[in-house]
């Protein structure tokens, strides 16, 4: 039918692993923000989720690393992590792979993506879905961008991505939410990590609401791996969300917190109905 | 050149509970499936997170590595940042260290 929700949110392991690890009042102000995403998620009455994040060589390696790829299972597992130290049990998640195939079918028109019929999650998807969709129970669609081996996916490639998403999304029967998961500045798996640049994800997050393309597609990788971490390459999923909203954005939520090792981020966008 | 060996061993076993029983039951034997140098080999057989670190594994399949080895957070953070004092600077990929040796990033 269309897409009924779009957002974005952090992903980071420590948001759940390391939660003790932080102060509590922070994190219950940051882990509400993220739920309440869920529950506006719910009452726009989705029967599927698609989720695009930047996964970290749960799926992906470097012998056969697509620039993008759909999951098209009937269920998922995780996470890959030890469950313990990502604070999520491992479980299945469903899928739904007669809507996949539509979904794909139509975005390959313009991109092309990788199918996958096996898809391991990690962080990178299990820490979203444990905040927005904690009973497990809304069908998930996984797409990848790669943000993690060079060459990485360009920036225009992702606005493409996310346009041949909203083009699927409305293409489909079904009510379809959309969410990018990733991180702004960050530096994380170093010992760099808790390292945030607080002005650069302001000014991320002003072009992002205001869906000014131009500007969310002129950082060049050397620049953001500058200023922003390597981590920073994970824009992609939010530049995606970005050009399949095409609507205004607003933050529910920004705030770093270093254990967490990112600027902790809930965003939703309106979703543009004039768009063609 | 076998960086990219010692990377495709910790994908495999980060994400496949079958082949972190056969790890954990014997290591060589494992191994020998992978082209490694021998200083990879030793860093992986003895757990050395810090010269893996400063080898160039990548950080995300380290970081999820030194989780199934049970290191807790800070034990992972200190040994990343002792391989960089005892082996020197990251020697490839995208996640060289760009704080001091002494510094303490979110308290840890």
């Amino acid at each position: 039918m269309s897409l009924v929700f779009a957002g974005i949110a952090s992903h980071a392991p420590g948001i759940t692993g390391r939660a003790h690890m932080a102060d509590a009042a922070v994190v219950q102000e940051f882990h509400g923000a993220y739920r309440r995403m869920g529950e506006r998620l719910a009452a726009a009455r989705p029967d599927a989720l698609m989720i695009v994040s930047a996964e970290h060589f749960a799926n992906f390696f470097m012998n056969n690393m697509p620039a993008f790829a759909v999951g098209m299972a009937n269920d998922y597992e995780g996470p890959i992590e030890d469950p313990e130290w990502l604070g999520i049990a491992r479980r299945k998640v469903p899928g739904d792979a007669e809507l996949s195939r539509r979904l794909i079918r139509e975005m390959m028109q313009t991109v092309d993506v990788a199918y996958c019929e096996e898809w391991k999650f990690d962080h990178g998807i299990m820490v979203p879905l444990h905040f927005l969709t904690p009973q497990y129970d809304l069908p998930v669609i996984p797409m990848n961008i790669n943000c993690q081996g060079p060459p990485l996916t360009p920036l225009h490639r992702a606005w493409a991505f996310g346009e041949a998403i909203r083009r699927a999304a409305d293409a489909v029967p079904q009510r379809i939410a959309l969410v990018g998961a990733g991180g702004i500045s960050h530096w994380p798996a170093t010992p760099d990590s808790g390292k945030i640049n607080e002005a650069w994800d302001r000014e991320f997050l002003r072009a992002w609401t205001s869906n000014d393309r131009e500007a969310l597609l002129s950082y060049s990788d050397e620049a953001t791996y500058r200023d922003a971490g390597q981590g920073g390459f994970e824009i992609r999923a939010f530049i995606a969300i970005a050009a399949a909203a095409r609507g205004r954005g607003m933050v529910q939520h920004y705030r770093p917190i270093p254990i967490f090792s990112v600027g902790c981020t809930v965003a939703s966008m309106d979703i543009d109905a004039c768009r063609t | 050149m076998s960086l990219y060996q010692l990377q495709k061993f910790l994908f495999d076993i980060n994400r496949d509970p079958n082949l972190q029983r056969r790890f954990l039951a014997d290591r060589a034997a494992v191994l020998a499936g992978y082209q490694l140098t021998a200083e990879e080999r030793d860093a992986i057989v003895a757990g050395d997170i810090g010269l893996i670190y400063v080898l160039g594994a990548n950080g995300q399949l380290l970081m999820h590595y030194a989780a199934l080895l049970g290191m807790e957070w800070s034990a992972y953070i200190g040994a990343m940042r002792e391989g960089v004092r005892r082996y020197g600077p990251v020697r490839a990929g995208l996640y060289a260290m760009t704080t001091r040796l002494d510094e303490k990033v979110a308290n840890v």
